[in-house]
């Protein structure tokens, strides 16, 4: 692979990623609009829910704002051209557009994502990296079995069991919610409180990342220290904190990272259910009003925003990875 | 049959192993130990657990839980394991296709599987499951639809490993076709890690299953853990049993899953396990 000037590498790299992001954009609103017509009933009454299905006025009109008596090629240009306008359609059931339904409700998600992902990294490589620095001690093993079990917990039951202890027993944390209403408060008691009902949502979420950050860190310092320019540094007289933070960590670090990209899509499904637990005011609360309601427009919507989300979390670890590890060029992946 | 001995010499990958028979046992003999259908009332609503002869307490209906933990235990395991069966043909016969053509084909092939493992797969699960409206079938089938990839992207590493091998190029000049080639001699070569990710895979089946039920996508006919827990939810203030019980069924048997396939793994594959753990 060639190497071309940093500059004009990372240019190069961030124009074929939004290349990638629009393809996969259109790629997902494709799939969507599948989606509607194999769906079982005629694609009008699919869109206008359970509740518009009866008002032939409604099915009308929708047959007429998508086109439905065009062919499908025209029928599919012109959705997809509503879609890279942002148009997402109209939901039904709360008589909004669907695109300002989820732009109200994103904040809320990417604050409790974001929080999560990174917190969950951070910890979990701090964590594995003490464990496999000290591998088979009973430190160690602690750690192993803590993140077996984790692995193996669902999410959403882990958030009710924290409601159960933190909330119902010790009462000491709000048990949902995403601030204290009806009351007055200073920005930074504001803050504070929103902080408050962050604790056992972001903690419920990022457990189990926590858990395979922390699991995947552990094998990777194992392996990194067996390596010769381990040894090198060591033969040189490098002490063993310098060693650990200057050789060691960043070469660890980098299949974590990998792999923290590839979770990230399974990070924002599993915000879909804690939302639902913790009532926090989200695209994941969003989605279960959308579900009981059957609001078809809006579920469409929400997974192409959050499959949008998913590709720029991924995007981040990326710039991460080149933050980390200098060899990597675009493309070498 | 060394494996088998092996495995009986792993300590975490037995008790894996009993533990998931123990479950299966459970789910064999629920319409046994409990033949009033976990959906009738049984006693008062809200019973605590271990009074009016209800081991697990009753729920708001006055249904008993443990009869409910029972009868989920056929559940999970049935979608668990029929899911992770769907996953597994979908991704062995793309990952099979990829590794063995290679070129163009592998090229596209692999960008579908990078795109089903970009997007939220849970997301992309609530929806095909509206879609289609939720039954076992449907379920099955979309958990299944979500969970390929790896098992995809594993199929493909072993292809390109096996396929230049002598015993395929032998095969050739057999004049052999190639599905023959594909079914009679790489796949037997394959098989074992594929074996031990669609184990771990019906592990996360089972987590994906027990999530989309309790947002209220399950089966409306089969009483499961999911279920259960999204039911207990909102009363979880008075009534702890109801959410607790069915989430621990769910993380003891995805567990005693897991630990049996990290044991398989351990069994079977010596070289990419020690890598992996």
């Amino acid at each position: 692979m060639i190497r071309l000037g940093s500059a004009a590498t990372i240019g190069l790299m961030a124009l074929s990623r939004i290349a990638q992001l629009v393809a996969v954009i259109l790629l997902i609103a494709t799939f969507n609009f599948v989606l509607v017509r194999a769906a079982p009933g005629d694609p009008a009454q699919v869109m206008a829910g359970q509740s518009g299905a009866s008002d032939p006025k409604l099915l009308e009109d929708l047959r007429k704002e998508y086109g439905l008596d065009k062919p499908y090629a025209v029928q599919l240009a012109s959705y997809l051209g509503r879609v890279v306008r942002l148009d997402l359609g109209y939901s039904y059931r709360q008589r909004r557009a669907v695109v300002d339904l989820i732009l109200e409700r994103l904040p809320a998600t990417l604050l409790l994502t974001v929080t999560a992902f990174c917190l969950a990294l951070l910890i979990g490589t701090t964590l594995g990296a003490l464990a496999g620095l000290a591998a088979g001690s009973v430190l160690d093993t602690v750690f192993t079995v803590l993140s077996l079990v984790l692995y193996a917990t669902p999410v959403f039951w882990l958030g009710l069991m924290l409601v159960l202890v933190f909330s119902v027993t010790l009462g000491w944390l709000p048990p949902f919610g995403y601030e204290t209403i009806n009351v007055k408060l200073s920005p930074l008691e504001h803050a504070l409180d929103i902080a408050k009902h962050m604790i056992m949502p972001v903690t419920s979420l990022a457990a189990i990342y926590l858990a395979i950050y922390a699991r995947l860190m552990r094998s990777s310092i194992i392996e990194v220290a067996q390596q010769d320019f381990i040894k090198t540094a060591r033969a040189k007289g490098l002490s063993g904190p310098s060693i650990v933070v200057g050789h060691m960590l960043r070469n660890a670090l980098v299949p974590v990272v990998t792999v923290a990209g590839m979770q990230a899509g399974a990070l924002v499904g599993g915000a879909v259910v804690i939302e639902t637990v913790f009532a926090w005011p989200g695209l994941g609360r969003l989605t279960f009003d959308a579900l009981l309601q059957r609001d078809y427009p809006l579920l469409l919507g929400i997974f192409l925003i959050l499959s949008i989300v998913v590709i720029v979390l991924n995007l981040l670890t990326d710039l991460i990875y080149r933050l980390i590890d200098p060899r990597m060029t675009t493309g070498a992946a | 049959m060394d494996a088998v001995r092996a495995f009986l010499r792993h300590p975490s990958g037995m008790v894996g192993l009993v533990v998931l028979l123990v479950v299966v046992v459970i789910a064999l003999i629920a319409p046994i130990v409990f033949p009033v259908s976990p959906w009738e009332m049984v006693s008062a609503p809200f019973t605590p657990p271990g009074e009016d002869g209800l081991l697990l307490g009753g729920d708001t209906l006055g249904r008993d839980v443990a009869a409910g933990v029972a009868y989920g235990a056929r559940v999970s395991l049935v979608i668990g394991i029929a899911s992770a069966m769907a996953a597994m043909v979908i991704g062995v016969t793309i990952g099979a296709i990829s590794g063995y053509f290679g070129g163009k084909v592998d090229l596209v092939l692999m960008r579908v599987t990078e795109l089903f493992q970009t997007i939220p797969a849970f997301v992309l699960a609530i929806l095909l499951v509206a879609t289609f409206n939720p039954s076992l079938l449907t379920i099955i089938l979309t958990i299944g639809a979500v969970s390929w990839p790896p098992l995809a992207r594993l199929t493909r590493a072993e292809f390109l490993r096996l396929r230049n091998r002598e015993f395929v190029e032998a095969a050739l000049c057999q004049g052999e076709g190639t599905l023959q080639i594909v079914l009679g001699h790489i796949l037997p070569n394959a098989i074992s890690p594929i074996l031990v990710v669609t184990s771990l895979t019906v592990a996360t089946a089972i987590l994906l299953e027990s999530a989309l039920s309790f947002m209220g996508l399950g089966d409306p006919n089969l009483m499961s853990w999911g279920f259960m827990i999204g039911a207990g939810r909102t009363v979880i203030r008075n009534a702890w049993w109801m959410s607790v019980f069915p989430g621990l069924a769910i993380l003891i048997t995805v567990l005693a899953i897991n630990l049996f396939g990290e044991g398989l793994s351990d069994v079977l594959n010596p070289r990419v396990s020690r890598r992996r753990s």
